[in-house]
């Protein structure tokens, strides 16, 4: 086993009420690296990070993900958490009459127990709230509310960076996580990912534009088209999708 | 200059006192000779009915059954309604005007029907009547005429009235009578079933889309009597049809009893879809005469997904006591209920559905308006229940009550029992009057209150509207205008 | 034959007893009481309207005894049991039974113009006051009602004067404690005068479990004009206590009155409220929550009628299911004819969380005037998927991600109690029951809790 290798995706198939989004997806990460995910609408790109997340709305028909060394698609949602697997919705969910402060202290020390730690104490907990918040500018009022409830997209999306924060994976998915965001927003986010950046973790970034990778770059760029990756690239593959668009990989592909 | 900013009437009263009602302006009498038995009901009686239509035994020991079970009970007193007693002994329960046998052509129609149904905007005539659409014409207690049977005959649609269909299709009509409402049912079933007079039948075989709308006009005329009619569609696998109904009778003192039932099945991935529009006469202004409208419709899904809708606009008879209901038995089946109905004066209506989830995926949706006006009483009722193996189910429910002066009530009585825990069921229910900036609003830009009332009305009632098959829906939208003429502030 | 004629029966026998161990205005409505008895012949039924879940008959059919010697019983009553709000100093009083029993704090504290006493000990020094309102409200002819009365010897008597604000809540705590089946005919007759201000804790705790127990509760409150009253009805009993309580109120002009009834563990209860607004301008809010394990029985029922103008009341009723616990709710809200400018607003929800549970919901609106806003909701339903779904991905387990979420989902019944320190006393109640913990106060040591 290449112990270097944090995620290893092969043949991974998946549907969704009988419908078949995923139809093979081939991907090799590796700490320290970023990915950018591209495709058209419909593509599989949310599918798939659904996927790997352990969302009960999705089927795996077929192929692994195996997570530095765990199968990845043998655990529950929550255990993926605690394996360090993040990942940052599209649409974060709201929680009316669940505050961020239970939220998060739950989340938190789930993962502690999983590892045998002994919970945080409150003043440790509320410390460790503090110093994650100034990472993307959130306001603490936000902390007294309940989730994602009455925030504006950009609260929500620096939430769930404010989320990576804390809970500071090996493998953060960000699905879309530019759209809604005005310039100054889709700012802090992207600096706040910047910020959490090591190189012993990796991300993957999902996104239908450019504008994100100009402030989170990325390493490797892929393709996805019908359920599979048909194109793989560095940087410069998001600059050639930014000015051609995607007809031209959908035309390549649809007369193979 | 008047200072009145407002072009509202000084109060309620006012208006109501202004207007009387606006004319029922179906409330003519045809002169027709008419064939009736005796008034009162006995087993002779309902001997005599099944006698005169020729009927073979079985439906004979169906409707002795009936009466017998009809004779243990009494009449049904939980509706939020003021049902006056009624002498069932003191109406004939066989009225046939016209000639004893069924025409076959419109020359043999008695002219004076003809010109009856001309008159309610139902020709009988092929050429004229809308190409969409074929037409049972029923009289009292017969059918005088089916247009369109042989266009549909050639797609193996069977149109007629049910004593035809009792001649001609035995075996289906046997199947099928009395399998989704049962003589048990209630009071006023197990009445229908002993006495039923006409009604139409209809059969869409496996995979035929009924290339028209079918649609069943209803006529009280004689007096002294009451209407019977049983109405029994039967939609086989992947049919679909779209059913019409509407009603009219004369202005008379006395009260009429209609007393109907429709049963309805639905076979796999099949669809149904019944409107109504039900405009029997209301009664006077202080609430003389009128049509009881006591009436049991249900359907069974009993198809995987299969599909029945509900639409009704009820806008007439003194009493109404209805609750055209599904009941899902199919896996995935889907019921709808749409209704808006509008009361003024001293009518009461009771009306709802029941939407029973029997099976997994089910999905039910009910949308209720109900206007009052005048000293009218108008309540939603309905049930719905959610059985332990109706996994997944799913209905939403909205009763909203609109309350035009404050004399009238308006209620809501919803029955929700849920035996599954993936099931998910939502009422939301709302009552308010027509706000006062609105009407400032119409005001403004000219158009006058009873016009501007017409239109929020009409707006408030659009969703149900919208249900309805086009022709049938302008015809609605003018009568609920007719109906609320004069009878708001 | 009916459950109700073994109490008629027993009164019949034991009369006298009864009479000699009461007042004389309690014991005037006996007779009358008992002839409305005789007249129903029965309790209600599931056949009867209203009562489609929970048949009354059978709550009342065991042999309950009752104590018409006033014998004193046996109770561990400080010890044991001391409702602790933390943060709160309350008024204290007990019923244990049916026996009022007063602590030294609140006769000590009672401030000039508020009475807390027995109802029988206020009609014998003040007949004519308790004459005055008892069994004005209750109607006799409600069977729960007329037995009430036919049977409450005690009872507990709050009367606030006009303009007298009490500003520590009273709070009355009802205990069981008998080693065989016994039933309490439990009356409380709380009058706050014009401009009173009054809060009332009342806590049902079963002491000794394992025996059969009857709370026939009849409440009867007189809301003066501009009047404002906290009713708090807190429920931890055992799984063999059935509770029949029957609420009834009338609302003076500008009067308010803000309640939250918890059943937060019981056997089978049955909870009646009866609203009469019938003054101009008031305000009226009736919230409830229930939280049903195993095969308990919860049933609300409420009655609100406005027949007055500018006044507004809301309505909150929220239930978690688990196991084969069963719930009902029935609320009608009538708007008499001249009742303009009436805002009323119901709403239940409901969650079933497991295959057995059942909940029968069957909320009403009856309008008679036009110049209204009023609406209902009711849903049933279970746990959004989508949130648990985001929790695990957070790594909150499924099985705590549940339990944050039921706990959330009853947060608004408990938001709209307005005694903060209870709120955060019943916030931490709840999470205890959810997560399986004693649920009782802090010093209470019984009722233990199923898990849900």
């Amino acid at each position: 086993m290449d112990k270097d290798i944090l995620l290893k995706v092969s043949g991974l198939r998946a549907k969704v009420e009988n419908k078949e989004i995923l139809r093979g997806i081939d991907l090799e990460i590796h700490p320290g690296e970023v990915h950018a995910i591209m495709g058209p609408n419909g593509s599989g790109k949310s599918t798939l990070s659904g996927v790997l997340a352990g969302d009960p709305a999705y089927t795996v028909t077929g192929g692994s993900a195996i997570f530095h060394g765990i199968n990845l698609l043998e655990l529950s949602p929550e255990d993926r958490s605690h394996e360090g697997l993040f990942l940052s919705f599209q649409y974060p969910v709201e929680i009316p009459g669940v505050s961020m402060v239970n939220f998060m202290r739950a989340a938190v020390n789930a993962k502690r127990e999983y590892f045998h730690e002994a919970p945080l104490s409150a003043g440790e907990f509320l410390k460790l709230m503090r110093a994650k918040r100034a990472i993307v500018e959130l306001d603490n009022k936000l902390a007294s509310r309940s989730v994602n409830e009455g925030f504006s997209g950009g609260e929500k999306k620096r939430n769930e960076i404010f989320q990576m924060a804390v809970l500071e994976p090996r493998l953060a998915i960000l699905d879309e996580t530019d759209s809604g965001l005005d310039i100054d927003a889709l700012r802090v986010v992207a600096g706040g990912v910047n910020k959490l950046k090591t190189d012993r973790n990796a991300t993957i970034v999902i996104t239908h534009y450019q504008r994100l990778l100009d402030y989170i770059k990325p390493d490797f760029v892929h393709v996805l088209y019908k359920g599979r990756i048909v194109r793989t690239g560095g940087p410069e593959l998001a600059l050639e999708l930014e000015e051609r668009g995607y007809d031209w990989i959908k035309e390549l592909e649809d007369n193979k | 200059m008047e200072n009145k900013p407002k072009n509202i009437p000084e109060s309620t009263d006012d208006i109501i006192g202004d207007v009387t009602g606006s004319e029922y302006k179906y409330g003519f009498v045809t002169d027709v000779e008419t064939d009736r038995i005796p008034v009162g009901l006995s087993e002779e009686v309902i001997r005599l009915i099944s006698h005169k239509k020729g009927e073979p035994d079985w439906l004979l020991d169906f409707r002795l059954k009936a009466y017998r079970y009809w004779l243990t009970l009494t009449p049904p007193h939980w509706g939020h309604l003021n049902i006056p007693d009624f002498d069932y002994q003191a109406i004939s329960y066989y009225a046939a005007p016209g000639k004893k046998k069924a025409p076959g052509s419109l020359d043999e129609i008695d002219p004076e029907i003809r010109d009856t149904f001309n008159r309610l905007g139902i020709p009988l005539e092929e050429q004229k009547h809308l190409a969409g659409m074929a037409v049972d014409a029923v009289m009292d207690s017969v059918s005088v005429k089916t247009t369109h049977r042989e266009a549909l005959a050639e797609k193996g649609i069977i149109f007629c009235s049910i004593s035809e269909a009792v001649k001609d299709f035995p075996d289906l009509v046997r199947k099928y009578l009395g399998s989704v409402v049962s003589y048990k049912d209630n009071f006023y079933a197990a009445l229908n079933s002993a006495v039923f007079s006409d009604g139409s039948f209809v059969y869409i075989p496996k995979g035929v889309r009924c290339p028209m709308e079918l649609s069943t006009y209803f006529r009280i005329n004689a007096s002294g009597t009451g209407q019977f009619e049983r109405t029994l569609i039967i939609a086989d696998d992947d049919a679909y049809v779209s059913y019409l109904e509407g009603c009219t009778a004369p202005m008379r003192d006395e009260n009429q009893l209609h007393a109907a039932i429709v049963e309805i099945v639905v076979e796999d991935r099949a669809e149904v879809k019944y409107s109504t529009v039900q405009n029997w006469y209301a009664g006077d202004a202080e609430g003389r005469g009128g049509v009881y409208n006591l009436v049991t419709k249900r359907g069974l899904c009993r198809g995987d997904y299969s599909k029945l809708s509900w639409t009704q606009v009820e806008t007439g008879s003194a009493i109404t006591w209805k609750y055209p209901s599904c009941v899902l038995a199919g896996r995935g089946s889907t019921g709808e209920f749409y209704s808006v109905a509008v009361t003024r004066n001293h009518q009461q209506a009771d009306t709802g559905t029941k939407m029973i989830h029997l099976a997994p995926d089910t999905r039910s949706t009910i949308v209720s308006k109900g206007i009052s006006a005048g000293y009218s009483e108008n309540s939603y009722r309905g049930q719905v229940k959610v059985t332990p193996a109706a996994e997944g189910a799913r209905n939403y429910t909205q009763c909203d009550s609109l309350l035009l002066g404050s004399n009238c009530g308006a209620h809501t009585f919803p029955y929700i029992d849920v035996m599954n825990p993936t099931a998910i069921v939502e009422h939301e229910a709302t009552t308010s009057k027509i706000s006062e900036d609105q009407l400032f609003y119409c005001n403004q830009r000219g158009i006058p209150t009873e016009e501007a009332i017409g239109l929020i009305v009409n707006g408030y009632a659009k969703e149900v509207m919208n249900k309805l098959p086009m022709e049938f829906a302008v015809e609605a939208q003018k009568l609920l205008q007719i109906t609320l003429e004069g009878s708001v502030g | 034959m009916s459950s109700l004629t073994q109490y008629t029966d027993l009164y019949r026998q034991t009369a006298a007893k009864i009479d000699a161990n009461s007042a004389p205005v309690l014991n005037a409505l006996r007779p009358a009481a008992l002839e409305a008895l005789d007249r129903a012949g029965r309790l209600p039924l599931p056949s009867d309207e209203g009562f489609e879940k929970t048949s009354i008959e059978e709550m009342y059919a065991p042999d309950f005894g009752l104590n018409p010697d006033r014998l004193p019983i046996e109770a561990d009553i400080a010890a044991t049991f001391r409702c602790d709000v933390p943060n709160l100093s309350t008024l204290l009083a007990l019923v244990v039974n049916d026996r009022f029993v007063p602590t030294s704090t609140l006769i000590k504290n009672l401030p000039e113009g508020v009475t807390v006493c027995s109802l029988r000990e206020a009609a014998l020094n003040h007949p004519d006051l308790v004459a005055k309102y008892y069994g004005r409200l209750a109607p006799l002819d409600v069977p729960g009602v007329a037995l009430n009365t036919l049977l409450c010897q005690e009872g507990v008597f709050i009367h606030v004067g006009a303009g007298v604000r009490l500003h520590k809540p009273l709070q009355l705590v009802n205990i069981f404690s008998a080693r065989f089946p016994f039933m309490a005919p439990r009356r409380i007759l709380l009058v706050a005068e014009d401009g009173a201000e009054v809060q009332l804790l009342k806590c049902d705790h079963t002491q000794t479990p394992g025996v059969k127990y009857l709370s026939s509760e009849v409440v009867e409150i007189y809301a003066g004009a501009g009047a404002r009253i906290g009713w708090y009805d807190l429920e931890e009993s055992s799984a063999e206590t059935a509770r029949y309580s029957q609420f009834y109120l009338r609302q003076e002009r500008d009067s308010h009155f803000d309640s939250c009834t918890a059943t937060l563990c019981n056997g089978s209860t049955r909870n009646e409220y009866n609203i009469d607004v019938v003054g101009n301008g008031c305000h009226t809010l009736l919230a409830g929550m229930a939280i049903g394990t195993g095969s308990q029985h919860v049933d609300n029922n409420s009655q609100l009628t406005h027949r007055s103008e500018h006044s507004s009341s809301r309505q909150l009723f929220k239930y978690v299911l688990d196991d084969r616990a069963t719930g009902a709710f029935e609320g009608s809200i009538e708007v008499a004819h001249g009742a303009r400018f009436t805002e009323a607003y119901q709403s239940n929800r409901n969650i079933l969380a497991s295959r057995d549970a059942r909940m029968h919901t069957k909320p009403q609106l009856l309008i008679y005037n036009d110049d209204v806003k009023c609406s209902h909701g009711a849903t049933t339903g279970q746990l959004d998927a989508e949130a648990l779904f985001y929790m695990q991905t957070r790594g909150i387990p499924m099985k705590e991600a549940r339990r944050m979420l039921m706990q959330a989902f009853l947060v608004d019944v408990i938001d709209a109690i307005s005694l903060e320190q209870l709120r955060d006393r019943l916030r931490h109640m709840v999470e205890n029951r959810f997560s399986g913990d004693h649920t009782t106060c802090t010093t209470c040591r019984n009722n233990p809790a199923s898990k849900i």
